[in-house]
Formats: structure tokens, C-alpha cells, sequence
């Protein structure tokens, strides 16, 4: 089986590192393509499109590809790691474990890099090592993002629930915190779950 | 305080006991607490349970045969410790191939094997291209037996490709695939969404299929027996309250819940109470066995579902069989089965190995509380195999 991986994917080894990056999101997918170009001479691509992933990536017949741990879609890219008898492919895909530290600080960011069986790991390495520092940025503007909807959600929400309350008790907006936050602290509960709570219940009330 | 456990599961009617063990207390009352993880594809699950972020999964029961093998993107040394469920996908084609069906003399029956498999491959010309969720799943392993009994064998006009389940509707909806097989509530969905009818249940393929077990690293199992011991008794308490009749419908309220299915518990419900709509607007049909948690010792992690597991992927993949048995019959850990489940009311099988496809319906065998029925566990075309201990 070895023989037949080696075989089936046959390039100069002095040509330029091929990557295929997989995300959907064209601003998430440029900042990963410019980490990589920050790295070093690569022909890199995205596809930001799931539909027929495989053979896309069949044709483009990538070295490395790199693709968020959380998309779905890497089942599709694991079929290119399963040579099966009768069908040969043109790629047999790996994820990366030529250095185990290496693929742990990988998925700790949420990244999955599927290598060419046989690839050496210097070749291999800058390339991860860019994907991550990107990954690590991406995730946090992206927790940065999700905190900041949420406070967001949560003050509208504090907001809604303190009017219903100035309406149907006829308190000013300070007694209306103050109720609030006295109901929360005796549920043991945040505010805005409380306030959620009142919303809810003034819509099944209406 | 309690010791901690994480486990990863795919939003599938089938992590059901993770949940119920969860939710309902089980866990807690073996005296640890269970975390789940939703994972969003069966190789993250993988890569997580390989590389000890998570301590079990919820996985396709070929997944730990192939992990030890050393077969597909990670490997792994990786046990079943018991089936979490038997049965439970079906095999869907688009509207038009059902067309053509009908148009060529096809009955329209549900739990026809012959008939259905004899007009698909009529209706596409034999050349056709199947979504399965896994390379290593029982979803291709039905079909590769299905089509395979009726004269098509994978690599000839059989193209089988990758889609992760929540895609499935999606991709034979754009002309990706003709058919698919697919896990609940997946199927059932891809019917409503009107991009694909069901054609055949699983169960009429093989009637006892492992479907999903809970895996675990070898090396934390045994590093870790007494987590092991209560893991393995929540759920089996788990499995047992679902498979009373009564808790179905707490159980499909529990899996429609955001953090697990995030789906409606009508679509739910079909699954679990083995009635399945195979076109819109179609009146439910029953069928028998559709999706097993307990009974028949479903959870029982039998050495021979390994062993045929491993004949078939070892078969495909250009490996020595009697290695790959090896391993397989090392996986499927009946011993702790055994050892961890006395005592708990949990029936047990006299042997650790069966005949696989030789009971044709309902049968009393010898076990150790003296008799517990097995079965049906047939092969649609009547195979049976014997791997001979």
C-alpha cells in the first residue's frame, strides 16, 4: 500500500509547496493566505466553495491543505486519505502528525492540515506554523466578536425588560434596574437571564 | 470531587444515550460527571479522542476497527468498550431516480431489498455515485453489501463519496450524488426538504448492524478502570430507558434540545419510534428494528462485529486478513463488557462470538442468567459469516 501512496503523487521536489486552504469566509480565508505568503514562496489557493470539494481538490492536486478544524466538510477531505483498491487517487492526504507537539498546537487552534504522504517535515513545518499564529488570531477576533454580541444582545435585552417594567408597574427606570437585579441576586441568576424570563413571558402574556 | 469525563458526540439520533446519561442522571449516579462535546465531523471526533482532548466518542463502529489498523488520516489504538445503538440509517435516492423507478415497474415498497436494489441499478445504469458520512462507516459497508450482493462492486461503477451527515440534503439536492445513506434524523429531513425519498431502511440490509459504539484510547481504559467501570453502567443504564417504550417521547424532547440536535422533535420522533415517512406527505410505515438501543444485546460489543467489520475494510484496503481480525477481535472489548456490567441486570451472552447473519428471526439462546433471545441478525441475501474461533 505504501508503494502505491508514493506512486500515485509524483513531483519535482524542487518546485514550489502547493497549498489548498478550505474556508468559506473570503475575509478569514485572506488572512490565512497572507500569513502564508509572510512565510515563504508558496502557490497557495482557496476554496471557499464545499460543493464537489473532493474533486476540486483532486485536480488541484494540493501538497498541503489547510481547513478549519470545525468545518464539516473534512470528512469529504478524509475520503483522500482512504487509498481504496480499485479507485487510485491522485492525492493521498494525511493529517499531519511528523511532529506530535506540533499537530497538538494545531488543533489547540482549530486548525487541521492534511499533508501529502511523504512530504518532509522542514518542508512542512513554517507552513503549520503560519496557519496556526493565523488561527489563533482568527479565533480570537472571533471570540472578541462573539463577547461583544453578546454584551450587546444582553443590554437591549436588560433594556426591553426594564421598559415592561416602567409600563406595567408604573416605577421610574432606576426602581426598574434596582427590581431587576434584586430578582437576579435572589435567584442566584444574572440579569439578563431575568430579563429574558420577563420578556418571554410578556410575549406568551400578550 | 467527582472526577470528570468529556465525551464527544455528532448530532444524531443515536448519541442518545450520552444525552440521556447526561440529562437524566445516570452518570451522576455512577459518581462522575459527564461532559459532551458536539463535535462537527466524525475526523475532528477522531483527531480528539486520538490526540486525549476528549476521553470517549461517540462513533461509527468501523471508525476504532480502522483507527488500529492504521488506516485513514490519524491513527490510534482505540477500543469499543459497547454498541450504542444497532441500525438506524436509510438509503435515499433523488426524486427523479425514484421517477424512474416507479416508471420501470418498481413497486414503491419500503422494505424491499431485491426489488429496490434491481431498479436503482436499472433506473441509473449501474453507474452511480453514493454519499456516505465516513470512508469507514456501516453506511458504506451496506451498501457495498447491498449493491455488491446484486452484481455492482465498488470501483466499477460504484462512486462512493464522503459528505458529513447535515450536508447530505444539500448535496444530492445539487446533483452531487444519486443516492445516499445516511443516519436519522438526517434522512427524514432530506424527505421534508423534498430533495430525496427514502428507499430502503438499513435493517433490510442487515437486520442487527453495530451502528454506533463508544470508543475510547486502549491505554486510558486501562489506565483508568474504575471511570471505565462507571462510563460503561451509565450508559448501559442509559440504553435501557431507552429502549422503554414510555420514554420515547422525553427521550426525542431531550435529543430536539440546541445544545444536542437543534431540530424539531417531530423529526425526531420517526427514528425513535421506528416509523419512518419515506416521501412527503406519505403516511409513517412501521419497520421493525429500525434503530435499536437495548434488547437482543444491542449494547454487547461482540468480538465477530469486529471481526466482520475488519474482513470488509481489510478487504478494501489491501491488508492481511488474519492481522486485521487480530486487531478487530481486540477492539471490541467483551471482557470489560463483562467484568463492568455483572451486577447490574445486564444480561449476558454465553459466548463473546456469533454466527453474524444466522438468526432469521428472533431467537432464545443460552446465556449466563439462562436465556436470553438474540436476533433476527439476517443478511438480506441470507450470507452468513463465520470468522471460527
Amino acid at each position: 500500500m505504501a508503494a502505491r501512496r508514493g506512486a500515485a503523487y509524483i513531483r519535482p521536489v524542487s518546485s514550489k509547496l502547493r497549498i489548498t486552504v478550505v474556508d468559506a469566509d473570503p475575509e478569514r480565508a485572506h488572512m490565512i493566505v497572507d500569513g502564508l505568503c509572510e512565510a515563504g514562496d508558496f502557490e497557495v489557493t482557496v476554496l471557499g466553495d464545499d460543493t464537489g470539494l473532493a474533486r476540486k481538490l483532486a485536480d488541484l492536486a494540493p501538497d498541503v491543505v489547510l481547513i478549519d478544524l470545525a468545518n464539516p466538510s473534512r470528512d469529504t477531505l478524509e475520503q483522500l486519505s482512504v487509498a481504496t483498491g480499485a479507485n487510485s487517487r491522485p492525492v493521498a492526504m494525511f493529517v499531519d502528525r511528523s511532529d506530535p507537539e506540533m499537530t497538538r498546537a494545531a488543533i489547540q487552534a482549530g486548525l487541521s492540515a492534511y499533508v501529502v504522504d511523504g512530504l518532509k517535515k522542514e518542508r512542512i513545518k513554517p507552513v503549520i506554523d503560519a496557519a496556526i499564529t493565523r488561527f489563533h488570531m482568527l479565533s480570537q477576533m472571533r471570540s472578541e466578536l462573539n463577547a461583544a454580541k453578546a454584551a450587546l444582545a444582553e443590554r437591549k435585552m436588560i433594556e426591553r425588560a426594564k421598559g415592561l417594567l416602567i409600563q406595567a408597574r408604573g416605577i421610574s427606570e432606576d426602581q426598574a434596574y434596582a427590581l431587576l437585579r434584586k430578582t437576579a441576586m435572589d435567584q442566584g441568576k444574572k440579569v439578563a437571564e431575568v430579563a429574558q424570563a420577563l420578556i418571554t413571558a410578556a410575549e406568551l402574556l400578550k | 470531587m467527582k472526577p470528570r469525563l468529556t465525551a464527544g458526540f455528532l448530532p444524531l439520533v443515536d448519541c442518545a444515550p450520552l444525552v440521556v446519561a447526561h440529562e437524566l442522571g445516570f452518570a451522576e449516579r455512577e459518581g462522575f460527571q459527564l461532559d459532551l462535546v458536539k463535535q462537527p465531523s466524525w475526523s475532528a471526533i477522531r483527531d480528539m479522542l486520538a490526540l486525549g482532548h476528549i476521553e470517549a466518542a461517540h462513533m461509527l463502529s468501523p471508525m476504532p476497527v480502522a483507527m488500529s489498523l492504521g488506516l485513514g488520516g490519524l491513527a490510534a489504538r482505540v477500543d469499543v468498550l459497547m454498541v450504542l445503538s444497532v441500525n438506524g440509517n436509510s438509503m435515499g435516492v433523488t426524486p427523479a431516480i425514484a421517477e424512474r423507478m416507479r416508471a420501470n415497474g418498481w413497486s414503491g415498497a419500503f422494505n424491499a431489498p431485491f426489488e429496490t436494489g434491481k431498479h436503482l441499478i436499472e433506473a441509473t445504469g449501474g453507474e452511480i455515485r453514493l454519499g456516505v458520512p465516513f470512508p469507514f462507516s456501516m453506511h458504506a459497508e451496506l451498501f457495498h453489501h447491498w449493491l455488491g450482493a446484486l452484481g455492482i462492486s465498488a470501483g466499477e461503477a460504484l462512486d462512493v463519496r464522503t459528505i458529513p451527515p447535515p450536508r447530505m440534503a444539500d448535496a444530492i439536492g445539487a446533483g452531487e450524488i444519486d443516492a445516499f445513506c445516511v443516519g436519522e434524523p438526517w434522512g427524514s429531513l432530506a424527505v421534508e426538504t423534498g430533495v430525496a425519498e427514502l428507499v430502503l431502511p438499513g435493517s433490510a440490509i442487515w437486520a442487527f448492524a453495530p451502528e454506533k459504539v463508544l470508543a475510547v484510547r486502549h491505554e486510558w481504559c486501562e489506565a483508568n478502570p474504575e471511570l471505565t467501570r462507571g462510563l460503561m453502567r451509565a450508559i448501559h443504564a442509559a440504553s435501557r430507558w431507552l429502549g422503554t417504550p414510555e420514554n420515547r417521547m422525553m427521550a426525542s424532547e431531550l435529543l430536539a434540545r440546541s445544545d444536542y440536535l437543534d431540530l424539531s422533535d417531530t423529526i425526531i420522533d420517526r427514528a425513535l419510534t421506528w416509523t419512518i415517512q419515506p416521501r412527503p406527505g406519505q403516511i409513517g410505515e412501521r419497520v421493525e428494528n429500525f434503530q435499536r438501543f437495548h434488547g437482543g444485546a444491542a449494547t454487547f460489543p461482540w468480538r465477530s462485529q469486529g471481526a466482520w467489520i475488519a474482513t470488509h475494510i481489510a478487504a478494501r484496503a489491501g491488508i492481511a486478513r488474519e492481522e486485521a481480525l487480530r486487531v478487530a477481535r481486540a477492539c471490541f472489548r467483551s471482557d470489560l463488557y463483562r467484568a463492568n456490567l455483572t451486577g447490574t441486570g445486564a444480561d449476558m451472552p454465553g459466548a463473546s462470538e456469533k454466527l453474524e447473519g444466522a438468526l432469521p428471526r428472533a431467537t432464545p439462546v443460552a446465556s449466563v442468567r439462562g436465556e436470553m433471545i438474540l436476533g433476527p441478525d439476517a443478511f438480506f441475501d441470507g450470507q452468513v459469516f463465520d470468522f471460527g474461533t
